[in-house]
């Protein structure tokens, strides 16, 4: 049985003005590490809203552990945790009294799954008596992480954790779902940043509603279908200037220090000396593999 | 001599006995791309409101566009702009309503707001949606208006907040097209990024570090300073010992 199913969702918003999900279907396995990758906009919350039984899709039926999102809401509201992209908190509780909370609304209590939130819970724990609503960014998220595990998920939702955080703050976040994957939870994660699907299982890229791939990150980017270089020289924005008006050129776009660029017939030599001829200096290309947010962009433009 | 337009000498900002800014010191010259980097409760958001004129320093020296953060704030407001990915734009006025709004803001006048904007609009490729809400518009066109809002007065500089924050890879790089372009003509970018990549696109950078400027100089430079192979590992190295944490 599949953790997560969605077959052909739809959902509109504004009387079917705004097409948010567009016939996205999917399957997520047990104890997966499942990212959603594309950016704001992309459809990533309102598909974790019908998951999370939170919204109705207007076509297309979805479940989660076997239980269907609209008929058996209650019986998945009990076996999912949900940390939503905006803080979610009661922002006048204090740390202890918001985990409390949420743990005797599911029946539960702090003592009784411990062992699944305490390596997040004893960075936070120093500041129980605070109200939430007075943490720091990082605290709130290690925080909201807690509530949604105190009683023990099997499948647990996170939109967007990391977006607004610094690259150490992600880092810490990504180690502590690599834990708690290790204790058997399904764990179905979204983020705008590509860099973070390398530390997925598998991903889907999502771009204005629609699925452009699902796979793991290593078979996306094995499935880039040309050759990649990444080219810089002295002046690197004059390079992406002359670089875009050139026939041969397929595609180019900055990279960091770089500028990755596809060709339509493979004569990089060719470029090297055209490109050279026409004064930049310091000319380096090399052949690359892709990454996510080059197949990312690939797939983009060809949408 | 380049000129310079934003010069901070032992800028510090004290809250208590907290040093949410702790004597920092740096010079950006005109035209440049001055990225400033930290992690979450380093101090940007502190340092970014005194030169921006919104916030007294406790002590130390700041110049922005020739003038004083402590004596002439006002007259620093009205050479810089600004827009943040939190806010930028009114969600209910359409977008020549928002251009007209910034634009007569900061004191363009009026027949001349009328001229650029139509011009501006077709830029974006906006024009189909000149007249509608920009609460309507997606994120990325939202962000590039934002930007072009943000320097319709042609101030001296430009303090881009987190300018890109979740905007997909293609649009990003449009906008930072449009940062270049406007550096080329003379406006300097002061931005903020939490994206390692775009620092790389930066002429400079800064990292803050607990309240100080603990790594300044361009990408190329730091990286071989640390000899990290990308500004990832760098910035990871310096924010790692970081003792702070907020927003």
């Amino acid at each position: 049985m599949s953790a997560v199913t969605l077959d052909h969702i739809t959902k509109t918003y504004d009387e079917g003005k705004v097409l948010a999900v567009d016939d996205i279907t999917l399957q997520v396995e047990e104890g997966e590490l499942f990212g959603l990758i594309g950016p704001d906009g992309a459809g990533k919350t309102s598909l974790f809203r019908v998951l999370t039984t939170l919204l109705l899709p207007d076509k297309g039926s979805a479940t989660v552990r076997g239980y269907d999102c609209v008929k058996d809401y209650k019986e998945i509201r009990k076996r999912i945790g949900y940390m939503p992209g905006k803080f979610s908190l009661y922002q006048d509780l204090t740390v202890k009294e918001n985990l409390d909370f949420f743990a005797t609304l599911f029946g539960s209590t702090i003592e009784g799954n411990y062992e699944l939130i305490k390596d997040i819970y004893e960075q936070i724990k120093p500041f129980n008596d605070r109200r939430a609503g007075k943490l720091s960014g990082g605290m709130k998220q290690k925080l909201a992480l807690c509530c949604a595990l105190i009683h023990k998920p099997e499948v647990l939702f996170l939109d967007e954790p990391t977006t607004g955080v610094d690259v150490v703050s992600r880092k810490e976040f990504w180690e502590m779902l690599k834990r708690l994957k290790q204790q058997g939870i399904t764990i179905i994660v979204s983020t705008p940043y590509m860099d973070e699907a390398m530390l997925c299982e598998r991903i889907a890229l999502i771009q204005n509603g629609k699925i452009m791939s699902v796979d793991t990150p290593a078979n996306i980017m094995a499935a880039f279908p040309v050759k990649l270089y990444a080219m810089k020289a002295d002046n690197i924005y004059k390079l992406l200037t002359a670089l875009r008006g050139m026939p041969e050129i397929d595609s180019s776009f900055a990279f960091g220090e770089y500028i990755h660029i596809t060709l339509k017939d493979d004569n990089i030599e060719a470029l090297r000396q055209k490109v050279e001829q026409q004064g930049h200096t310091h000319v380096d290309i090399k052949l690359i593999h892709p990454g996510i947010e080059d197949s990312f962009i690939r797939l983009m433009n060809q949408a | 001599m380049e000129e310079k337009v934003i010069v901070c000498k032992d800028l510090t900002k004290r809250f208590g006995d907290f040093y949410a800014v702790n004597k920092i010191s740096f010079e950006v010259d005109k035209g440049e791309i001055f990225g400033f980097l930290g992690a979450n409760g380093a101090g940007k958001t502190t340092a970014m409101r005194i030169l921006c004129g919104l916030s007294h320093p406790t002590s130390g020296e700041a110049m922005v566009a020739g003038f004083d953060v402590y004596k002439q704030a006002e007259e620093i407001k009205k050479n810089i702009g600004y827009m943040s990915q939190k806010f930028s734009l009114y969600e209910n006025l359409t977008v020549l309503e928002n251009i007209e709004f910034f634009g007569g803001v900061y004191g363009v006048p009026y027949a001349e707001i009328r001229r650029r904007s139509d011009n501006l609009v077709q830029q974006l490729g906006l024009t189909a949606e000149a007249k509608k809400l920009v609460g309507a518009l997606p994120l990325g066109w939202k962000q590039k208006l934002a930007f072009s809002v943000a320097i319709f007065h042609q101030p001296r500089i430009v303090f881009l907040d987190e300018p890109t924050g979740g905007v997909d890879p293609v649009t990003r790089r449009q906008f930072w097209d449009m940062i270049y372009e406007a550096a080329a003509s003379g406006i300097t970018i002061f931005v903020t990024t939490h994206y390692m990549d775009e620092a790389e696109y930066c002429n400079r950078i800064t990292i803050m570090v607990d309240g100080k400027v603990e790594a300044l100089d361009s990408p190329a430079n730091l990286k071989a300073q640390f000899k990290a192979d990308n500004m990832d590992e760098v910035f990871y190295r310096l924010a790692r010992g970081a003792k702070r944490s907020g927003d």
